[in-house]
């Protein structure tokens, strides 16, 4: 430090000046000792906390996948490897880490359907939602969203208003949004006040038969079930 | 470095203390908080968390909590190592302790109460720079003893939490009609949804800041009548 860093700075108050008696080790050990103390704080934290953050997402995907295939008897995962879909996750990529869907049977065997994760862009931000559909007849068996950051009262519909989802039953992709009441088996009545909402959802479905379909019919080509 | 410009080191004890608060009982420094010096309502700080998270009075009291709990323990470890953490570092090492407790708090709610987290969102970490904990520490905690400064931390966080509970009974029950979750209207009440909103948020907050002007405004009225007739009857006397 030369001199005139240290002491007259012009207009620095008193205790700016009279605190230039530390040394520069004095400052670097005191941030360093700081830095330290506090990393370990959080280490031990993050590693007390770590298992229970890790289970309730599990948890919660798990109850999106069940719900959504109507409480299926069996689950099975599949990993997505390159383009394909294969019964072990890539190598180098954890379990956690890896994209998965999940395949459902009832009691007796038979496939229920398939839960897939997909998001599309909502009125705020991405609208994420754990998608459920039959891959042989693109019916839709139900979604549930796991994130989203629409408008209190208005698109939060979508989530908070529990006659949303039930319209959604049996329908067909791919799908429209209409205002009106409707039995068509490829449109679906919009919710008045979030209709750009109720559109993102939609998107969200038809994205996700559109992109995972054709990978469940290359991955049961191949012999998978 | 020059020796020439090291000051003597009983210069430096002086400094430590420069523009400390003068000594005043527990009691005082914790009502302070509350009352008097209330950070939201009267020091007007930490108004965006305020304005942001008081929808819901399950967000108040999550948020009011975390940051009670950050202020205190930076209160505590910043005044027991005031004397050791040299001047020109001093912000730089608060906002170390500060981040760490907040962190140390995200993490916590993220672990127990995932629903709270969820919603409160990004200003669980937000609380780092929240200026009531930063004003805290320098205007008070780096100045005084351990006791005094954990007083004084108890008593703004619940000044904020109490802030932060007004604004937020007011505007969930008005905006959606119940009090933590549960409906305190009958079934026929349209909920006034723009009150959980920003825009009710802002008119939430004025309304508060109006009663508290209009209190204050009372309360100094009063004072000048009371010393105005002790003179009178001082000069009648």
């Amino acid at each position: 430090m030369s001199e005139h860093e240290t002491g007259h700075v012009h207009g620095a108050p008193a205790v700016a000046e009279a605190g230039a008696s530390s040394t520069t080790f004095h400052l670097l050990f005191t941030l360093a000792f700081f830095g330290a103390l506090g990393g370990a704080i959080l280490a031990y934290t993050y590693q007390k906390t770590l298992p229970a953050i890790e289970k309730f997402a599990g948890e919660k995907v798990e109850g999106a996948v069940r719900e959504v295939l109507r409480s299926p008897a069996r689950l099975d995962t599949l990993y997505l490897v390159g383009d394909k879909l294969a019964k072990t996750p890539p190598a180098g990529v954890g379990i956690g880490d890896a994209t998965k869907i999940f395949i459902g049977y009832d009691a007796a065997g038979a496939r229920i359907g398939v839960a897939v994760d997909e998001k599309a862009p909502g009125f705020a931000d991405d609208v994420h939602l754990m998608v459920g559909f039959d891959p042989a007849t693109s019916a839709l068996t139900g979604f549930k969203v796991l994130s989203m950051k629409e408008t209190p009262g208005l698109g939060d519909k979508i989530e908070k208003d529990t006659t949303f989802a039930p319209r959604f039953k049996d329908k067909v992709a791919p799908l429209k949004g209409t205002k009106s009441v409707t039995t068509d088996k490829s449109t679906v009545q919009t919710i008045t006040g979030a209709t750009i909402s109720s559109k993102a959802v939609i998107k969200v479905l038809n994205k996700a038969v559109a992109t995972w379909q054709p990978r469940l019919a290359a991955y049961s080509k191949e012999g998978g079930q | 470095m020059t020796t020439a410009l090291i000051d003597a080191p009983e210069e430096k004890e002086e400094v430590i203390v420069h523009g400390a608060p003068p000594a005043r009982p527990l009691a005082i420094d914790f009502w302070r908080g509350i009352a008097d010096e209330n950070p939201v309502m009267i020091q007007m700080l930490g108004l965006c968390p305020t304005m942001a998270i008081s929808n819901q009075v399950s967000n108040g009291l999550g948020m009011g909590v975390a940051t009670i709990f950050v202020l205190v323990c930076s209160s505590f470890l910043i005044s027991v190592l005031r004397k050791v953490i040299p001047n020109e570092v001093r912000l730089a090492t608060y906002i170390l302790i500060i981040a760490t407790f907040v962190t140390v708090a995200d993490l916590t709610m993220q672990a127990y109460f995932p629903p709270l987290s969820k919603t409160l969102g990004p200003f669980v970490p937000l609380i780092v720079v929240n200026c009531i904990i930063l004003g805290r520490a320098e205007a008070f905690a780096g100045k005084v003893g351990p006791m005094r400064a954990v007083a004084d931390g108890l008593g703004m966080g619940l000044g904020f939490m109490l802030a932060l509970l007004i604004m937020c009974a007011f505007r969930e029950v008005v905006g959606t009609g119940t009090f933590l979750g549960h409906p305190v209207f009958g079934p026929n009440y349209e909920p006034q949804i723009f009150m959980i909103m920003p825009p009710g948020g802002f008119l939430t907050m004025g309304l508060m800041f109006l009663t508290m002007g209009w209190w204050g405004t009372r309360k100094a009225d009063k004072a000048k009548a009371e010393h105005l007739k002790a003179q009178l009857a001082k000069a009648a006397a």
